[in-house]
């Protein structure tokens, strides 16, 4: 499934679900009910972006500040991802 | 050597429901000297040290432990997910945001079906309403809720209407997982496993009510294995993923391997992790290298494992042989007779279930 994630949405942790930094295996993780993602670097800090105050849109303009190689649409499809499992919730304007 | 991402921590097997479906051992009695509450925290300790980062907290039901909510606090002090996985018997208002405040992240409730008299029959004991209440208590108090149904026989047809009673209980996830034949349910095989009329109409009503709940609940459907073409990736690979460690202190692969005649480890003698990368337990099912054929030259073994070693020493007496239920292990007639045999039309759809009743000694 495909959930459209506007670059004006505000996206943030859904509240069952944690990230967090699992030293033994040295990365960034998404835990959830009876789930466990593993980040790479670029993942977890877009998350780490994620407060539902910053916009999709802020938060692209952040990592390009960071990187030189962010699109946008990279960061939308993660987030619509993630979104499409509830991990990520979007507000709206 | 990879790490495990869950523990199954099987904190007592003392439990108020007397289903027939019950997976744990049959010598219950063997698991009554628990570990203490001062053993857990360590193990716990030791769990996460390993690289362990979810928590499952079952049974028998876990909340007949007095200490769960110590348990559960140092759990999230640890940094783990935590999972409880319970009747709801005995999950108290109070109980409920003691475990909130010390940190408990989701709760799984098992239902037996969706309508009281048959839910109470199949549990063996009245508790349908209190495991309503209990799941509205849950989603009042902010937690993601699962509801957990195992499948069988006399209840696989109300498929639909279960999923209906999640979707009103605002439930986040369903598990809908069919009968597993290890432990007491391995007696009542005949009476629990489905017919295939059965499993397409209650796999219609999955298909369905995904595409209407998506986005807002998710439904796990788990396939009952005697019915697939090839075998479950049990524990996603022997000492792999997971780990399981039961009432004594034991440490297993998988929950169902007590009966498998292998070397014991226990939390009380060793080290979690040296059990996990040392002891002969966890080596023996490890990686491929153990395979007899046709396991050893599947393009499947990485995929599956070699299916599950309790099944295939329950099916066969060696736990060293392919899974019977896949269709090219050479015991698959063990599993296809069974099979046969469920969907003759003198079977009756509600045979007599031997209810399993708790005779341990209580703690």
């Amino acid at each position: 499934m495909d959930t459209a994630v506007p670059s004006s949405s505000r996206p943030e942790l859904a509240p069952h679900v944690r990230l967090t930094f699992d030293r033994a295996r040295d990365r960034h993780v998404l835990l959830g009910p009876e789930s466990v993602a593993i980040l790479n670097r670029t993942g977890a800090d877009i998350l780490g972006l994620c407060n539902g105050q910053r916009t999709v849109s802020e938060i692209v303009q952040e990592l390009q500040g960071r990187y030189n190689r962010v699109v946008d649409d990279e960061v939308q499809q993660f987030l619509a991802r993630l979104v499409a499992k509830r991990y990520v919730e979007i507000s709206h304007g | 050597m990879d790490r495990p991402f869950g523990l199954l921590a099987e904190l007592t097997y003392r439990c108020p429901l007397s289903c027939a479906y019950c997976s744990n051992p049959l010598n219950l009695a063997d698991y009554g000297d628990e570990l203490t509450t001062a053993e857990w925290q360590r193990v716990l300790a030791e769990a996460q040290e390993l690289g362990v980062l979810q928590l499952h907290l079952s049974g028998g039901e876990p909340l007949q432990r007095r200490d769960v909510v110590e348990i559960v606090n140092s759990a999230n002090e640890l940094g783990l997910y935590t999972n409880l996985i319970t009747s709801a018997l005995g999950l108290s208002r109070r109980r409920a945001e003691q475990l909130r405040a010390a940190g408990l992240d989701h709760v799984q409730i098992s239902i037996q079906a969706n309508e009281p008299a048959v839910s109470d029959r199949i549990a063996g004991t009245p508790s349908f309403e209190r495991k309503i209440e209990a799941a509205r208590m849950v989603k009042e108090l902010g937690w993601p809720l699962t509801v957990n149904v195992v499948l069988h026989r006399h209840n696989i047809d109300r498929v639909a209407d279960m999923l209906r009673l999640a979707e009103e209980l605002k439930a986040d996830r369903i598990e809908l997982a069919n009968t597993q034949y290890y432990g007491w349910a391995w007696r009542n095989r005949a009476a629990l496993l489905p017919s295939k009329a059965q499993l397409e109409r209650a796999e219609a009503a999955v298909r369905a009510a995904r595409v209407r709940l998506q986005g807002r609940m998710d439904v796990i459907y788990v396939l009952p294995d005697y019915y697939s073409q090839y075998p479950k990736p049990c524990m996603g690979g022997w000492g792999k993923r997971q780990l399981t460690v039961v009432p004594n202190g034991d440490v297993l692969p998988c929950p169902a391997a007590h009966a498998l005649p292998l070397p014991r480890a226990s939390v009380r003698e060793d080290s979690l992790a040296w059990i996990w990368t040392e002891s002969a337990l966890f080596q023996r099912f490890r990686g491929t290298d153990w395979m007899p054929d046709p396991c050893r030259s599947c393009s499947r073994r990485e995929i599956d494992f070699g299916g599950c070693r309790c099944q295939a020493f329950q099916l066969t007496g060696d736990a060293a042989r392919t899974d019977p239920v896949c269709h090219l292990s050479p015991d698959h007639g063990i599993v296809a007779k069974t099979v046969q045999a469920a969907n003759e039309g003198t079977r009756p759809t509600e045979g007599v279930l031997i209810p399993r009743r708790y005779r341990g000694h209580a703690r």
